[in-house]
């Protein structure tokens, strides 16, 4: 029976010639991820292991981006944690403030994560790694702690769903409305314990960004993984930013998945998640009058150059709505330095924005933009659950960052066409 | 593995990390501080309610969301025996086995349990009763070692005595 891309690489990983959904395999791993909030409570856990270090101390990644730079004590002492756990065991790959970026963001833009990989991350969103062709996954911090003793996991084979992805998008649509679209139709456990496979010739008009973006959302249709097909735009990109070997693993012929859709780019439009969960989409058409209290355009969802771009493209020479709290976040340093060149960060200032540091504070209700009670944020983040930003009786609409940047100049959940 | 009986708390659909331990909690990793707030988004009385031994029932996709082990670490520390759903989200189902929280799939049981029933889960051949109506339910008993992971108290342990 054919295999699909997720199966090929793990089967790979697990020395086995093939492997079938649902068998239970131990995978070597290429690379083990953690931030401040989940490291400290894996770091606790390897201590308990009778093992003498890390397996691999280039293979691991430890980004501190949550609550940082520290927001309180307890957030201090826990980066303090992993500072101390870094430097002992000689990690290559820490990133503390000044290196850093939101960690989905960074390692890409860092050259860790090639096609081919078997990647796990203590952090749900882990998953984004899937559109260079990797096959990666979110964890626990104990599966992490073992990870990073031991360099293997243990996985149950996922069944996948196929997306078939064809036409072109038309201006001002991106990855966010995609993969919004398809939450919403598939719902939040659409994809329960399966990979999403995205393939077909629609795919040649997803940018980079676009293409970590959808992957990034995999986990909020409750999927294992979604992957890409690795082509020259993936290709391009790994030359750009890796100098690690890659290897392309393609689905079979007769590969079998449990569903198919197929997706026409050019029918998409801007799409809006209600609260309180993705799966309550909208289009923009049918979102109707909602004044709106902040607005935030970052996270590792859409944090990234062209998200910035599409925003600058909307804000330029523009002032924000009189009222509006605006908070821009770009993912990395180096994203916060391109956005400077290209002058988007003069823009922003000067729309009424504020610009911070990289952190992933406002998506998980952290800090820098943490609403009250009554309050409503169009955010490009990825999740909107009860109290996600703040107060349990606020709430978030999760949109592109076309429509958060043109529902700053309004004040309302709004479509660019409405103000461009 | 020893049996889990106890007063059954019921939840929904989507039960998400988010409401079992917000993030605004999420600065300390101790469990006993983070069973000071278990589920508080969603029932704020739950922890002052909840004993030792009690069973939390939920319908599909329990634990969906963020990778946070803090979420079953928080419900195991509150106390709770057991968690049972239609369906659990994949990274709660791992983060759960590996600490030690025993959790179950059952649809049926999780439809027809109601909230204060006293149910039983025998873990070895995944019956779950419910004692108060007299019904019986088949869940999905784990693989053996699975079940050796949770008898271990969780991964760490299970991988010292490997």
């Amino acid at each position: 029976m054919g295999m699909t891309m997720t199966q090929k690489i793990l089967a790979a990983h697990a020395g086995l010639d093939s492997v079938v959904a649902g068998q239970l395999i131990e995978a070597e791993l290429d690379l083990v991820l953690g931030n401040d909030i989940t490291s400290p409570v894996a770091i606790h856990e390897i201590e308990k292991m009778k093992v003498d270090g890390v397996f691999h101390k280039d293979k691991i990644a430890l980004v501190m981006d949550h609550f940082i730079p520290n927001k309180d004590i307890k957030s201090a002492e826990h980066c303090k944690c992993v500072r101390e756990f870094a430097c002992k065991n000689e990690i290559t790959n820490y990133f503390d403030v000044g290196q850093m970026g939101i960690e989905h963001a960074l390692l890409p833009e860092k050259g860790l994560t090639v096609a081919g990989d078997v990647i796990i991350g203590a952090d749900s969103h882990t998953c984004t790694y899937g559109a260079l062709g990797a096959f990666s996954t979110g964890v626990g911090s104990t599966d992490m702690a073992a990870g990073m003793a031991t360099g293997k996991a243990w996985f149950k084979v996922p069944s996948a769903i196929k997306f078939n992805i064809v036409g072109k998008p038309q201006e001002y649509i991106s990855g966010k409305d995609l993969i919004l679209h398809i939450i919403g139709m598939i719902g939040v456990d659409g994809a329960l314990y399966k990979s999403m496979e995205f393939v077909g010739e629609g795919i040649q008009h997803l940018s980079m960004d676009d293409r970590l973006c959808i992957s990034n959302m995999a986990i909020e249709a409750g999927a294992k993984n979604g992957i890409f097909p690795v082509d020259d735009v993936t290709i391009a990109y790994m030359k750009e930013h890796s100098t690690r070997e890659y290897k392309i693993f393609e689905a079979d012929e007769d590969a079998v998945y449990d569903e198919e859709y197929t997706i026409d780019l050019s029918q998409l439009t801007s799409t809006v998640s209600f609260p309180h969960l993705p799966e309550n989409t909208k289009t923009i058409d049918e979102v109707g009058d909602i004044a709106i209290d902040q607005v935030v355009i970052g996270s590792c969802t859409n944090g990234r150059f062209e998200d910035l771009a599409m925003a600058d493209k909307i804000l330029k020479g523009k002032k924000v709505k009189k009222g509006l709290r605006v908070i821009i976040i770009p993912g990395t340093q180096q994203i916060y330095l391109d956005a400077m060149e290209a002058g988007f960060i003069k823009d922003f200032i000067e729309a009424g924005c504020v610009v911070s540091t990289p952190t992933c504070g406002p998506c998980l209700g952290g800090y820098m933009g943490v609403l009250a009670a009554g309050e409503r944020c169009v955010s490009t983040t990825n999740r909107n659950f009860v109290g996600r930003m703040g107060h349990v009786d606020s709430e978030v609409y999760l949109a592109s960052p076309a429509v958060a940047a043109a529902s700053a100049l309004t004040g309302k959940i709004s479509g660019p066409k409405e103000v461009m | 593995m020893k049996a889990a009986q106890g007063r059954v708390f019921k939840f929904g659909d989507n039960v998400d990390t988010d409401v079992i331990i917000p993030a605004r909690y999420l600065n300390s990793s101790d469990p006993k501080e983070l069973a000071t707030h278990c589920m508080e988004d969603i029932d704020a009385d739950f922890v002052n309610k909840v004993s030792v031994g009690d069973i939390m029932v939920a319908n599909k996709n329990f634990g969906c969301g963020s990778s946070r082990e803090h979420a079953p670490i928080a419900i195991k520390a509150s106390g709770v025996s057991c968690v049972i759903a239609e369906t659990f989200a994949r990274i709660f189902y791992r983060n759960a086995i590996n600490i030690g929280l025993p959790i179950i799939e059952c649809p049926e049981a999780a439809k027809a349990i109601k909230d204060g029933d006293e149910v039983k889960v025998d873990f070895d051949s995944g019956v779950i009763t419910d004692v108060t109506t007299g019904e019986e339910f088949q869940g999905q008993a784990f693989p053996p070692f699975m079940q050796k992971i949770i008898a271990c108290e969780g991964l760490v342990n299970y991988i010292n005595q490997k």
